[in-house]
């Protein structure tokens, strides 16, 4: 049989982190009351017009940025024309002429074979970003018939990344999307929550003989987890090649993922192709940008957006980060990944670093093992751990000093876990785990065993 | 001719207590329900405006107005947003359709205490040239009552009435137009798209002024095509439209389409030099179906600047006979893109159909728009599907440039103004109007005054004459962009030359009291 090329590529909806929309100043909650923030403009009342939120282009010029790309400093926006009921205006602002960002790349990491040792980097090019318009809610009640519209989330202001097919599997299609997701966390541009729908993918898969054109693709959708994701693809890259290795054929469709079975389904049909009907958006002159070079002299910086104070302003990128704490701390590279994985992990490890004598390459076998598997167990986050940097800082002085043991400082943690107050101190002494060091009182001891031996 | 109306004879009178406001704007009310049979007007918010009024006293009793328009009542069209007083579009779509905000217009106009008397009639949604197809019903002109028109129309046949002869008030401001016309109001907001103003100005026999695009706010102006749209003004004297002018253009940051610059609102100054004026005279606006009577008018106008010492040259606007295809590309494309918002879903019409989402949308649009309405958004999708884009939509936006590139070349070529007729002839009897469909007459009617929407210029209708049936007819000034205080000035000078006759209306004899002067003068004609 003649080997196949799968090949995944994704478009990414990122809810821009902003107090207000994209086009109006409603405000940017999560989980409000139903249509408790909706401006005239949201609503679609006739005659409102849309402003454009400047925290929106920030935040999709700084992402456009930290992936490397081009900036465009005009871009355009667009009306894109579909009826549905969380659409109130019949069409969404986006940008499909000409975007504010294009041409970039990510680069991620992923392990061989499942080996966390054997790293291997790949890279995506990313097509564009553009800003657009988030759509409302709605929610169909099949019982009485009807359906419900929220429209709080209409207008919320979306950055869409679009990632080329430069990926091959589930996993890097995971390892990608996971990548971009901590990008945009540290720039504070997305908080990029997948279970907030503040990350949304879609995936798009195909499946060729190598020589021969790309494959019939599909859209797949309804992707809720980084890790739905990557089985989502698998599922529809093992789908299309045994359909075609049937005699079948890929349809251009669009699908929705499953998570209870596990696979793709063909989403309800929306009456064949869509056309847009897109048009430029008249109510908003095209959006210019400008660098140190094209500054005018006396413009109203309130007005203006300068691309080059903003790349001044990055802070450091996940990749920057992992490589400043292995080169830093001596760890090896999978623990700057699993440092950076976990939300506040790296600036906790750092803290106990800074509290303690004991050598960080030591001191991250104790984050990495055993904190990190307690959070783990009782699923908690680093910032809702009972045990404090501080504390963990303590215990591991108490084991550096040897006044412990390691067995007795995980007998120490095990305490600490329970959150009851404690000192490390306090334990060992309670729990008479201290390690005795004088040699006359150890004599002792065993003596008295002895002794009460030649009892019996 | 009320010269300076509103700041030398309105608010003066108001200033020094010959009338109050509360006259004043009982006096409207009174003529809007004796001139109800115009149909001008599709809500009257009697309340609200008298109360308004009375505020207004109380500033001027301590002395404190808040400018020359406290206490001015005034007309606002039916598409604007008026918080809290139904906004219809004359259309079903919004029938009962009670705006939670004021347009920026209207709260400017508030802010300085004017007096909002109502909602004018339009054709539905502005869609037409002859107010003629909103659900109200067709607006009169107040003309077809005057004594002027009555004495010179002599019926066809003994069953056909005079009632029955009355003219269109033209579109789709007619409402507008008609309530400043028949003295119901000191002023009125229209909107202008491919003439909306000035075309209903010029046969109402009032100014009509369309501003440049980007001046004046049109944030709650419900759209017809968001890139011409402007909110026009309707008065009965140029010096009045100075004013309006001055209290509502100006940056609006709800309006991203407005110019960022400072507006500086000014008074007219009395021209009485024209010689270093160099006005054009475009050949291309002698266009098929102009009256003789309006080509005489216009050749005599030309002739008048040209004896006062102006220089008056023939100019040429060579893409002048694509614009009414180009207008009608762009303009349907946007109708069908603004339309989509209504769906019955948030506001306005719904229908009783249940079946999904989509019956109940398509049934709501069928129920609430009109034919015409209809007609442009069908007209307008077909132009934006992908296959037809680049041929028609950016086709059209191409020619668009070119037309626009024509004022340059001629602005830039010396000439400071230009003057055109600004409709093809007096208004028509309605029943000879309604016997073209709205797109004919849209496409006919519109041909002298919409390519100034489609460069964004500023354009003016002034009062003329009178024509042989004894209607108005106005000429229309063209301007460089935001050159409105050029434009107005030379308007006014115009205007002084011209003395357009005051409308003689029964009605508006048995209101006045000398607020309103009725001057005999040499008419132009």
């Amino acid at each position: 049989l003649a080997p196949w090329i799968p090949v995944v590529g994704l478009e990414i909806h990122a809810q821009i982190s902003s107090n207000s929309k994209l086009f109006s100043g409603s405000q940017v909650q999560f989980a409000a009351p139903p249509n408790s923030l909706v401006s005239f403009f949201d609503a679609s009342l006739p005659g409102t017009l849309p402003v454009l939120n400047r925290r929106c282009v920030e935040a999709a010029v700084m992402t456009g940025l930290a992936l490397n790309c081009s900036i465009n400093k005009k871009s355009l926006f667009d009306r894109k024309h579909y009826f549905y009921a969380d659409l109130p205006a019949g069409y969404q602002i986006t940008q499909q002429r000409v975007p504010i960002a294009v041409n970039g790349s990510l680069s991620y990491s992923l392990c061989i074979d499942n080996k966390m040792s054997q790293m291997v980097t790949k890279t995506v090019r990313i097509k564009q970003i553009q800003l657009e318009q988030d759509s409302g809610k709605s929610l169909h009640d099949d019982a009485r018939s009807q359906t419900l519209v929220d429209l709080n989330r209409a207008g919320v202001g979306l950055m869409e990344v679009v990632m080329e097919p430069d990926m091959c599997c589930g996993e890097e299609a995971a390892a990608a999307v996971r990548e971009l997701q901590l990008i945009l966390q540290t720039l504070g541009s997305s908080q990029a929550v997948m279970a907030e729908g503040q990350l949304r993918v879609d995936a798009n898969v195909s499946v060729h003989h190598p020589g021969e054109p790309y494959g019939v693709r599909t859209e797949v959708k309804n992707i809720n987890s980084i890790r739905f994701l990557a089985k989502a693809v698998d599922y529809e890259i093992q789908r299309q090649i045994e359909e075609l290795e049937n005699g079948g054929i890929i349809l251009n469709e669009t699908r929705a993922y499953d998570s209870k079975l596990g696979c793709t389904v063909p989403m309800r049909d929306k009456e064949g192709k869509q056309d847009y009907r897109f048009m430029p958006e008249p109510n908003l002159p095209p959006l210019i940008l400008y660098d140190a070079k094209s500054l005018p002299a006396n413009m109203n910086h309130q007005q203006v957006i300068n691309i080059d104070w903003i790349h001044e302003r990055l802070p450091d990128l996940p990749r920057v980060r992992r490589e400043k704490l292995v080169e830093q701390y001596g760890i090896l590279p999978e623990h700057s990944f699993t440092l950076l994985n976990e939300d506040g992990l790296a600036e906790f490890f750092e803290n106990v670093v800074k509290q303690t004598q004991m050598k960080p390459k030591k001191v991250i076998g104790w984050i990495l093992n055993d904190l990190l598997s307690y959070l783990k167990e009782h699923s908690l986050t680093v910032k809702e751990s009972p045990v404090s940097s501080f504390l963990l800082a303590d215990l591991l002085n108490l084991l550096e000093k040897k006044e412990i043991s390691s067995t007795a400082a995980k007998r120490v943690l095990a305490e600490l876990w329970k959150g009851e107050g404690k000192t490390p101190l306090e334990i060992v002494k309670e729990q008479k785990l201290e390690l005795l060091q004088d040699q006359k009182e150890l004599e002792q001891i065993c003596q008295e065993v002895i002794d009460g031996q030649e009892d019996e | 001719v009320l010269k300076d109306g509103l700041r030398s004879q309105v608010s003066a009178a108001l200033k020094e207590g010959r009338v109050t406001p509360t006259e004043l704007c009982q006096r409207c009310l009174a003529l809007i329900k004796s001139t109800k049979f115009l149909n001008a007007y599709i809500t009257v918010a009697e309340e609200t405006a008298l109360k308004q009024a009375e505020e207004s006293e109380e500033r001027y009793k301590r002395g404190q107005p808040l400018g020359v328009l406290d206490g001015i009542p005034i007309a606002v069209k039916d598409n604007f947003n008026t918080a809290g007083i139904e906004t219809t579009c004359a259309s079903n779509m919004l029938k009962g359709y009670i705006s939670p905000y004021n347009a920026t217009v209207v709260q400017k106009l508030l802010d300085q205490g004017a007096v909002l008397l109502g909602k004018t009639n339009l054709d539905e949604f502005a869609m037409g040239s002859g107010s003629t197809d909103g659900v109200f019903g067709p607006v009169r002109n107040p003309w077809s009552y005057s004594k002027q028109y009555k004495e010179k129309s002599v019926p066809k046949s003994h069953s056909e009435s005079r009632e029955s002869n009355w003219v269109i008030a033209g579109g789709s401001s007619g409402g507008s137009a008609a309530a400043v016309s028949s003295f119901t109001c000191f002023a009125a907001l229209g909107s202008d798209t491919g003439g909306s103003t000035r075309s209903p100005a010029a046969h109402c026999g009032v100014v009509g002024l369309k501003p440049t695009y980007g001046l004046i706010s049109r944030h709650g102006l419900i759209p017809l095509v968001n890139s011409m749209d402007v909110p026009g003004i309707l008065t009965r004297c140029v010096d009045d439209a100075a004013v309006l002018l001055g209290s509502l253009a100006g940056h609006d940051p709800k309006d991203s389409t407005t110019i960022q610059d400072d507006f500086k609102p000014f008074e007219l100054p009395s021209l009485t030099d024209v010689s270093k004026l160099s006005v054009g005279i475009p050949k291309e606006y002698h266009a098929p179906g102009l009256s003789s009577e309006i080509l005489a008018l216009w050749s005599k106008a030309a002739d008048l600047f040209k004896n006062a010492g102006a220089k008056v040259v023939e100019v040429s606007l060579p893409h002048t006979r694509y614009s009414i295809v180009c207008y009608h590309v762009l303009c349907t494309a946007e109708v069908a893109s603004n339309m989509a918002r209504f769906d019955g879903l948030e506001y306005g019409h719904r229908s009783d159909m249940k079946d999904s989402t989509e019956s109940m949308y398509a049934a709501t649009r069928r129920e609430g728009f009109n034919d015409v309405v209809r007609g442009r958004i069908l007209s307008g999708n077909y132009f934006l599907l992908k296959q037809n884009y680049e041929k028609y939509f950016v086709k059209a936006q191409k020619v668009r440039r070119l037309i626009a590139n024509d004022f340059v070349k001629v602005f830039r070529g010396g000439v400071d103004i230009l003057l055109t007729p600004t409709t093809l002839s007096d208004a028509a009897p309605y029943t000879e109007f309604i016997q073209e469909d709205n797109r004919t007459r849209s496409a006919q009617d519109d041909i002298l005054t919409q390519a100034a929407n489609m460069a964004g210029l500023p354009a003016i209708n002034v009062p003329t004459a009178l024509s042989e049936r004894g209607l108005p007819v106005g000429l229309q000034f063209i301007g460089r962009s935001f050159q409105e205080k050029q434009l107005l000035t030379v308007a006014k000078w115009f205007e002084k030359q011209v003395q357009f006759p005051v409308i003689q209306l029964e009605e508006v004899k048995r209101h006045d009291n000398g607020v309103f002067q009725h001057q005999k003068s040499a008419s132009f004609s």
